[in-house]
């Protein structure tokens, strides 16, 4: 039987097995829309703006183990969803969007409503297709999925033109797909496993950065099992945090500009470092002169080639999926682990212990002012550590990250790679779609919340039950807090003024809005707010306008050269 | 350093930009580009001349194998290679002249292919270095034009990109 474009795109997704996409329709995307509402296997949710739709789809990838999906229009349409596709990019989210383009014969034309779609979105997708041919498209989606979850993963976009999707052909979908340019199966060269093992064997000062990859790859149970067969220090990234258990005491903390003494000064003085799935991005170890001031060799674990060697030479590169490295570097390792040098093992844990001691993260907490990270350890408390956690970006994430011990592996949703404004409130949607019933939280900032706030009408549509946590300190704060530090006190343009009432805005949408001012209110009104499951609420706290994230480390500085509380 | 790097990619649209993309989004210099399709017509094959640190070219060819459209990539200056490109060049021809510019065009196995009263179009191959030389040796002054194809490259004997 012939279908048109338009319920091929729809099959197509069904037999992706898409349960949720997150779209805006409009005139490229009409058919589409019409086939949507002819069946009920895909539930579309209707944002009300397309990066949301983006954020949202990132968010639902993020926490669960598939891929998003997004449907957007032409022109604008694509426009408005770039900042969420590129997001996806920089923290390599599989996600595949689907965005309508003008008719075939309309292209090049400055059609009403026309974009380059796949040249704009080029530099931030993983591929884009423009699809030309209708009995092309079927495969064409195949690809997309395909391409968006395998390797390293990321987002793939298919613009379909809107006489593609009324045109007519006999649909069937491959089971598979093979690409001649695209293999992304990698078979783990286990002479390079050896060396690293013999290397880790040989460790003194021996330490393990994770980052995102051991989080896209599944591969936490793994890391855990490394870690504690070898009682080495591990950190993890940004990216990575809930890689590790964040309460097990072989856990040093984040890394990087904003990360743990402990973390920082270990990484810069090992002699053994094993990076796995992370990137040595600069804000990870800031000056990378700096960092390799001191010698060290590096083992370094990568599903993508491009990764090694970017910014930091590595001794022992292994190209692979995370989980199949270590797999086989654990077999190893457990064979000859009588050869490591316990007794060097201890004076460098007695070592990262004493830099412990510096109790890095410290901060007043006998304020009468809300301090932020107060809020942040409450909310760890009330949650039990175990609820989902969506941030915007500045100074509100860098706290959530500190401050809140994420345990299990996609916990933690956030904006690491691109630091989206904007990001938090539209992912929490995407969070809460694929994990219903599950306590979903967005840390944000006043000034963050602002750039996506709209979908607080989302949210009333879906009756999401979400808990935005507000730390509002009048300020955008994290450049509040580099104007002080290297600007000299001068606070252009970072003063939010004429801020909306939130508890009335909240109302104004038909969620709950609190306002908490005293520190002794943050407890009991996080437990007032958690207790209306069925509830979104808006917690507005008005925080502390001069808190700043501590430990910092400036720009271009190194790995040891932290401003310190 | 200068390197010579061919590769093999999906003859589709937008390939060539994904390319040119790759080079400007990531900083990369590129010195001439060469793009055809091949005996086999779904794919293209490319020669990319560029400049850059080890490190650096390392990075391209990386990041060239990440492109999904991409099937292969060698860099030629990594082993023994031969490298062509075609230039045309119009020169103004006075009665002067006329000799000595036929007499260097041989001399660079050069050959006339076009004339007028006032002017001879050469056309002319071998190494990028050559047809520089070429150039400085009849003089800037009496050239009218000149278009350049890039250098193309293969390598030698048992060394083949292929599918």
């Amino acid at each position: 039987m012939k279908l048109t474009g338009a319920e091929i795109t729809i099959r197509c997704l069904q037999a992706e097995g898409v349960d949720h996409i997150f779209g805006y329709p409009g005139g490229a995307v009409l058919f589409i829309y019409d086939e949507l509402c002819k069946q009920n296997k895909v539930k579309h949710i209707l944002v009300r703006h397309e990066q949301a739709a983006v954020h949202a789809a990132d968010g639902y990838a993020r926490s669960s183990r598939k891929t998003g999906v997004a449907l957007v229009t032409s022109g604008p349409g694509v426009t408005n969803a770039v900042t969420g596709i590129a997001t996806a990019y920089m923290d390599s989210i599989p996600m595949v969007i689907i965005s309508g383009q003008v008719p075939t014969y309309a292209i090049g034309l400055d059609a009403f409503q026309e974009v380059d779609t796949v040249g704009i979105t080029r530099p931030c997708v993983k591929h884009n297709f423009l699809v030309k041919d209708i009995t092309e498209l079927a495969t064409t989606i195949k690809k997309a999925f395909y391409i968006a979850s395998t390797g390293r993963p990321g987002p793939v976009l298919v613009d379909i033109p809107k006489d593609i999707s009324q045109q007519k052909t006999e649909f069937s979908y491959p089971d598979s797909v093979f690409m001649r340019s695209y293999d992304p199966i990698i078979k783990v060269s286990l002479e390079q496993v050896k060396k690293a093992a013999q290397l880790i064997l040989g460790a003194k000062r021996p330490m393990i950065y994770a980052g995102g990859g051991v989080i896209l790859s599944n591969a936490s149970t793994q890391l855990i099992n490394l870690v504690q067969i070898m009682g080495f220090p591990c950190t993890n990234t940004l990216m990575g945090l809930g890689g590790y258990p964040a309460t097990d005491k072989f856990f040093v903390g984040m890394l990087g500009m904003h990360g743990t003494y402990e973390a920082n000064m270990a990484m810069q003085d090992c002699d053994v470092l094993i990076a796995i799935g992370a990137r040595f991005d600069d804000r990870v170890i800031g000056n990378p002169k700096h960092f390799s001031n001191n010698e060290r060799k590096i083992v370094h674990i990568d599903i993508d080639p491009s990764s090694i060697s970017k910014r930091v030479k590595v001794d022992v590169p292994i190209i692979g999926d995370i989980s199949d490295v270590l797999d086989d570097l654990i077999r190893l390792l457990r064979i000859d682990k009588e050869k490591l040098d316990l007794i060097a093992l201890r004076a460098w844990w007695t070592q990262i212990n004493l830099w412990r001691e510096r109790d890095c993260l410290k901060y007043d907490r006998a304020s009468t002012i809300i301090k932020p990270q107060m809020v942040i350890e409450r909310l760890y408390e009330i949650t039990k550590g175990d609820a989902f956690i969506t941030s915007d970006v500045g100074q509100h994430q860098m706290w959530a990250a500190q401050f809140y011990k994420f345990d299990k592996p996609r916990r933690w949703i956030n904006s690491g790679g691109l630091g989206t404004m904007g990001f938090g409130l539209p992912a929490a949607m995407g969070v809460q779609f694929v994990n219903p019933g599950s306590t979903v939280a967005c840390v944000t900032g006043e000034a963050s919340i602002q750039m996506c706030i709209q979908e607080l009408s989302t949210c009333k549509q879906y009756n999401l039950p979400l808990k935005i946590i507000n730390l509002n300190n009048r300020y955008m704060g994290m450049v509040r807090q580099w104007q002080e530090f290297f600007h000299g006190n001068r606070y252009a343009e970072s003063y939010m003024d004429a801020l909306p009432d939130f508890v009335k805005l909240a109302e104004s949408y038909g969620h709950v809005g609190m306002k908490i001012e005293s520190p002794g209110d943050i407890e009991s009104a996080l437990r007032e707010a958690f207790k209306l499951k069925n509830r979104l609420v808006f917690m507005d706290f008005i925080t502390d306008q001069t808190e700043n994230v501590f430990p910092m480390i400036p720009g271009g500085k190194g790995l040891s050269e932290m401003i310190l509380v | 350093m200068r390197h010579i790097i061919s590769l093999l990619i999906e003859n589709e649209a937008g390939g060539l930009s994904r390319v040119a993309g790759l080079f400007s989004a990531r900083g990369y210099n590129i010195e001439s580009l060469t793009v055809a399709p091949t005996e086999d017509s779904t794919l293209s094959r490319m020669t990319i001349v560029t400049i850059g640190s080890d490190d650096v070219v390392e990075q391209i060819i990386k990041q060239l194998n990440k492109l999904i459209d991409v099937i292969k990539v060698l860099n030629l200056s990594d082993g023994d290679h031969i490298e062509y490109e075609l230039m045309l060049v119009k020169i103004h021809v006075t009665d002067k002249n006329r000799e000595v510019i036929k007499h260097t065009t041989d001399t660079f196995s050069g050959h006339i292919v076009d004339t007028t009263d006032i002017s001879y179009t050469i056309k002319l191959t071998g190494t990028t270095s050559k047809l520089d030389t070429f150039i400085n040796t009849i003089g800037h002054s009496s050239i009218l034009e000149t278009v350049r194809t890039g250098a193309s490259g293969i390598g030698r004997g048992e060394r083949t990109l292929k599918v």
